[in-house]
């Protein structure tokens, strides 16, 4: 019996488990950039599906920001009509193979998962992923039909996330979406940010954006906005409404002595050399690279993680992720802590840069620690650092990191003083995404501040709503 | 789009020349002291230019560059008609210009064509423009002649005297601080050790001065810092902050050691594309 029939029978459903996924082996992986994550292979995909309950009242929509309708691409799937599966993942998700790889699955649909008590809930993420690759592989496009002609325009600056997510909601309604991007490629931190170990950029990124063209999607690159072109001008060109997605990577520094030595850097300069620049390809690609022997790499998120991740690849003879808090508090995804560790990184707890210290030509050699200690909890139960009153310890390290987050970018913002800022500095919107500029909308990271592609994604489909209701293309 | 080399002048054979490039969008929007991030072909790095002049009306700009590695030295294999990969801005801070009386425009070297705009701007703007341009030889005076179109005086020192007075930016700068009390504010744009040094000269007449800063950059946009520049003892990035500041308040020291941040991997290249005949695709 193949396992079609066998999810049909009723034999397979919730008694097994999560089917894992193949990984490269640490070992190996550390010496390339190729996907550490392999995927499933069909079999596996539909042994995975045959074990969702298809609730009645679906918990796992409500944890997904874009609401794919989720048992209805998983039935598909569990009955092999793949492009069926994927029509109904892109009806609401413009990147799928994307959302299958970097979304925090685990704080979202599989979280929602009925089978999440039993700490087994169905692999939602890598089954979305499956459908995806499925597709990329074969070079087909299961788009629906040639969107109506409605001959609006409406422009997107900014080429992230939450602008796709615009631009492929609107297109299917038959807008003509222009994207403008300030990089020289669209994609946002999906090109610039996240690792190709992570997210391959030839072979996903660019294959998801390149299939909004059929839905007359243009990616207009080196638009920078409020810069190259106004919000003022778009409406001028015809555009009948403006969303801006322009994003947070503003990176923040500590602001102790010597963070500005050679050798020291912001995850983000590091990783955009790396992504976005091919660095790890240099010189065969011009844009170089700071090399560490000793990288210590400061925070503990997700780009803490892709950054220490990315060292080891590029050669690092040790990485210790430097972390004021205990490995219990890191606020990266569980998985790509796990990742990091089984690869070798060094997690260096309860310790603070006090400050960095160079040799005679202004070259990093060392970091000078506070070593900390967890005091009371606070409110939220969270355990707060504190210094340990004169202790110390000084560290080698010859590229030092810094992954502290990131604050709004700048350049539009500053260039539009008309746009209302709340008190963090982000654009102020209402509920249906809308700024202080009639017609004009703003979603993701710079209006949250940073947080994950696929929110700014569900900004970005709240957004699209409200412009394709206020375009007379959906009922208000 | 292309944007397509509309005309070559090569100021000085390998070392130096000044790009006319088809940039419509940016023409029409750049101001003095504003600048572009270039990438020249598809496996190129990006690197700034401060934009040398700007018309709005043929929608043409202008650059001019140093032959310094392999990125520059690429850009000055390309004949007219070929285009540039990307060319993205116009970036920065644009100059704060107001009517005030007498400049000081201070340019060394490739960095005359950048202080060219903002004297341009000056001058628009109702000052009156004293340029002060200096270089190794008489040869190598940039925009010599575009500057005299609307400078009532262009002040010249060559370091061998072939042209104009035999010596350095800041002698000259000296003698004209000294006998014209009423200048306003003076404008640098050089090599770093120049803007230092006119920082100082200009220091005991009470004279504000204006840096244009080329720090390394990558996006353009603030989103990596590695152009961050200590002014006042504060970070300050030179793509969003900048690039121009008060001379009195930037570190030039941390300034010159952080442009020589990634040499090495810089000189591996350009001998890479040296030793490949210029051949960037063998590199």
């Amino acid at each position: 019996m193949n396992s079609i029939a066998a999810a049909e029978a009723g034999m397979i459903k919730p008694k097994i488990s999560r089917v894992p996924m193949r990984c490269q082996e640490p070992a190996e992986r550390v010496r390339n950039f190729e996907e550490v994550a392999l995927g499933y292979n069909l079999e596996e995909a539909i042994t995975e599906a045959g074990r969702c309950l298809n609730c009645k009242r679906p918990l796992c929509v409500g944890g997904c920001p874009v609401e794919v309708p989720i048992p209805a691409f998983i039935s598909a799937i569990r009955e092999g009509d793949l492009a069926e599966a994927l029509r109904i993942v892109k009806s609401t998700n413009s990147l799928p193979a994307v959302c299958g790889r970097v979304c925090p699955q685990e704080n979202q649909c599989e979280g929602k998962c009925i089978l999440s008590a039993k700490k087994n809930p169905i692999a939602i993420g890598r089954l979305e992923r499956f459908v995806a690759d499925h597709f990329i592989a074969l070079e087909r496009e299961v788009s629906p039909a040639s969107p109506p002609d409605t001959g609006l325009k409406v422009a997107c600056i900014g080429g992230g996330p939450a602008s796709i997510t615009v631009a492929g909601f609107l297109g299917a309604l038959g807008v003509k979406v222009s994207v403008f991007e300030a990089l020289h490629e669209a994609g946002g931190v999906l090109v610039y940010g996240i690792p190709e170990f992570r997210l391959p950029k030839a072979a996903v990124v660019r294959k998801e954006l390149s299939a909004l063209a059929s839905l007359g999607v243009e990616f207009r690159t080196n638009w920078v906005g409020g810069k190259t072109v106004s919000v003022k001008s778009l409406f001028e060109q015809g555009y009948k409404a403006v969303f801006i997605g322009v994003g947070a990577g503003l990176p923040s520094f500590f602001g102790v002595p010597g963070e500005n030595l050679n050798g020291v850097l912001s995850a983000n300069e590091y990783l955009t050399r790396i992504n976005l620049g091919m660095a790890y390809n240099f010189p065969a690609y011009d844009t170089p690279v700071y090399k560490g022997l000793e990288v210590t790499v400061y925070g503990a998120g997700n780009v803490a993680m892709d950054a220490a991740r990315s060292a080891l690849r590029m050669g690092a003879g040790s990485v210790r992720i430097v972390y004021r808090r205990t490995r219990e508090e890191m606020p990266a995804r569980l998985e790509e802590l796990e990742h990091a560790v089984e690869e070798g990184v060094i997690l260096e707890e309860l310790a603070a840069p006090l400050r960095f210290e160079g040799d005679e030509k202004g070259r990093l050699r060392s970091v000078v620690l506070q070593v900390m200690e967890l005091g009371e909890a606070d409110s939220s139960g969270r355990r707060g650092p504190r210094p340990r009153e004169g202790v110390f310890r000084e560290l080698p390290t010859d590229l030092a990191i810094v992954a502290l987050g990131t604050g709004a970018n700048r350049v539009l913002i500053e260039e539009t003083p008309e746009l209302k800022l709340n008190g963090r500095g982000y654009i102020e919107v209402n509920e249906r995404n809308e700024t202080s500029i009639p017609g004009v909308y703003a979603g993701g990271d710079i209006v949250t501040g940073a947080a994950t592609v696929i929110l700014a994604m569900g900004a970005g489909r709240r957004a699209a709503k409200a412009i394709a209701e206020r375009l007379g293309l959906l009922p208000a | 789009m292309p944007f397509r080399i509309l005309r070559k002048r090569v100021l000085i054979p390998g070392r130096t020349s000044l790009l006319e490039l088809e940039a419509p969008h940016i023409a029409a929007s750049a101001r003095p002291g504003n600048f572009v991030i270039l990438r020249v072909n598809d496996k190129g790095e990006r690197f700034p230019l401060t934009i040398a002049d700007a018309d709005p009306v043929s929608g043409v700009i202008s650059i001019v560059f140093l032959v310094l590695g392999k990125s520059t030295a690429l850009l000055d294999s390309l004949p007219e008609g070929d285009c540039i990969a990307d060319v993205c801005g116009p970036l920065g801070r644009a100059t704060h210009i107001r009517k005030q009386g007498t400049v000081l425009c201070v340019g060394g070297g490739t960095g005359i064509a950048a202080m060219h705009h903002i004297a341009k701007g000056h001058h628009r703007a109702g000052n009156r423009v004293v340029a002060v341009i200096g270089a190794r030889s008489g040869d190598l005076l940039l925009f010599h002649r575009e500057l005299s179109s609307f400078c009532p005086e262009v002040l010249v020192s060559t370091d061998d005297g072939s042209v104009g007075r035999k010596g350095l930016v800041t002698e000259i700068l000296e003698t004209r601080l000294a006998e014209e009390r009423e200048v306003k504010e003076v404008v640098a744009v050089g090599p770093v050790p120049m803007m230092r040094a006119v920082v100082e000269t200009a220091r005991p007449f009470g004279v504000p001065v204006t840096v244009s800063l080329n720090s390394m950059m990558l996006d353009g946009m603030g989103m990596c810092g590695a152009c961050r520049v200590s002014v006042g003892g504060e970070i300050r990035f030179t793509c969003v902050d900048g690039p121009e500041f008060d001379g009195y308040l930037v570190d030039f020291s941390e300034l010159q050691q952080r442009l020589s941040a990634l040499k090495e991997q810089e000189k591996l290249s350009y001998e890479l594309y040296c030793r490949c005949g210029g051949r960037h695709d063998q590199a």
